[in-house]
C-alpha cells in the first residue's frame, strides 16, 4: 500500500493574487521612485554643482524616494512568498512581463508621461519577449 | 530641462543599468551555489557569505545598477528606462549561449528578437516627456539643492 504524499497545490485565484501583489507593489515602488527622481532633478547636474555628496544628500532627503524603496522591498518579499508556493517558471516571467505593462499604464496616469504608440508597442514587445525568454 | 536626444554619457548610464543587474545576479547566484546550504538556524553564515568574493562583487554590481537606475530616472521617463533595462535579459541569454555554451530554444531566440526590437523602438523616441513650465509641473531641482548651488 502506498501512502500518497501531499503535494502543496495552489488554486488559480490564490496564485493570481500572489502575482498581482508582486506586480502592484513593484509598480507602486517604481512609480514613486521615478516621481522622487523627477522631483530631485537631473542627478548629473546636481553632481556637477554640488558634488557627489550633494547628489547623495538630494536623494536620501527625499521622502518619496524612501516610500518607493519601501514598496520595492515589499514587492521583493511578496516575490519570495510567491516562490514558496508557486514555480519560478510561472512567477518570474508573469510578474516581470506584467510589470512592464502596468508601469506603462501607471506612468501615463500618475506621472503624466507621454506614452505614445511607440512606447506602447515597445512595452508589449518587451513584455512578450521577457515571457518567451524566461518561460 | 528636457533631453530628447541622449548624450553619450547617458547611453553609458543606460548600458550600465542593463549590464550591472544581470551580471550582479549571476555573481550572487554563482557565489551562493558555492556555499553549503544556509539555514535559518545559523543566520550568521548568511552575513559571512557577504564577504566571499563572488557575492561581494555581485553586491557591488547591484549597487552600481541601483545608482545608474536612479540617475537614469532623473533625466528620462520610467516608460523609457524600463524597456531599456529589460535588455539585460538578452545579455544574459547571449552570455549563456556564447560563454557557457548553453542551448537556447527557438522560443528564447524569439524573445531575444522581440526585446531587441522593443528596446530599439523606445530608444529612437524622446527620452523625457516635455512639460510646460506651468503650475503643477514638478520642480527641476529642489529648493535645498538650489540654495546650496547659490551658496
Amino acid at each position: 500500500m502506498t501512502i500518497p504524499v501531499p503535494v502543496p497545490s495552489v488554486g488559480f485565484w490564490p496564485a493570481t493574487a500572489m502575482i498581482a501583489a508582486i506586480v502592484l507593489l513593484s509598480t507602486t515602488g517604481e512609480v514613486l521612485t521615478a516621481a522622487a527622481m523627477k522631483s530631485i532633478g537631473d542627478l548629473d547636474d546636481i553632481r556637477a554643482h554640488s558634488g557627489m555628496k550633494g547628489a547623495i544628500r538630494a536623494v536620501v532627503t527625499c521622502p518619496l524616494f524612501f516610500a518607493g524603496v519601501s514598496f520595492l522591498a515589499f514587492a521583493f518579499f511578496s516575490l519570495l512568498f510567491a516562490l514558496n508556493h508557486l514555480n519560478l517558471s510561472l512567477v518570474a516571467p508573469a510578474s516581470a512581463s506584467l510589470t512592464l505593462v502596468t508601469n506603462a499604464i501607471a506612468g501615463k496616469l500618475f506621472l503624466k508621461e507621454d506614452v505614445d504608440r511607440r512606447r506602447w508597442t515597445s512595452a508589449i514587445l518587451v513584455c512578450i519577449g521577457v515571457y518567451l525568454l524566461a518561460h | 530641462m528636457a533631453h530628447h536626444n541622449l548624450l553619450p554619457r547617458q547611453y553609458l548610464i543606460l548600458g550600465l543599468v542593463a549590464v550591472c543587474a544581470p551580471l550582479g545576479d549571476t555573481c550572487l547566484s554563482r557565489g551562493m551555489t558555492q556555499l553549503p546550504a544556509i539555514t535559518l538556524a545559523h543566520p550568521a553564515t548568511l552575513v559571512a557569505a557577504v564577504f566571499t568574493p563572488w557575492i561581494a562583487v555581485g553586491i557591488a554590481l547591484l549597487i552600481g545598477f541601483f545608482a545608474s537606475y536612479l540617475t537614469a530616472l532623473s533625466w528620462a521617463d520610467l516608460t523609457f528606462v524600463l524597456p531599456a533595462t529589460a535588455f539585460g535579459n538578452v545579455i544574459v541569454a547571449l552570455l549563456s549561449r556564447f560563454w557557457l555554451h548553453e542551448a537556447i530554444s527557438l522560443e528564447r531566440w524569439g524573445g531575444i528578437v522581440l526585446i531587441t526590437v522593443g528596446v530599439g523602438f523606445v530608444a529612437n523616441g524622446p527620452s523625457l516627456t516635455e512639460r510646460p513650465a506651468a503650475a503643477g509641473a514638478l520642480p527641476a531641482i529642489p529648493e535645498q539643492v538650489q540654495e546650496e548651488q547659490v551658496r
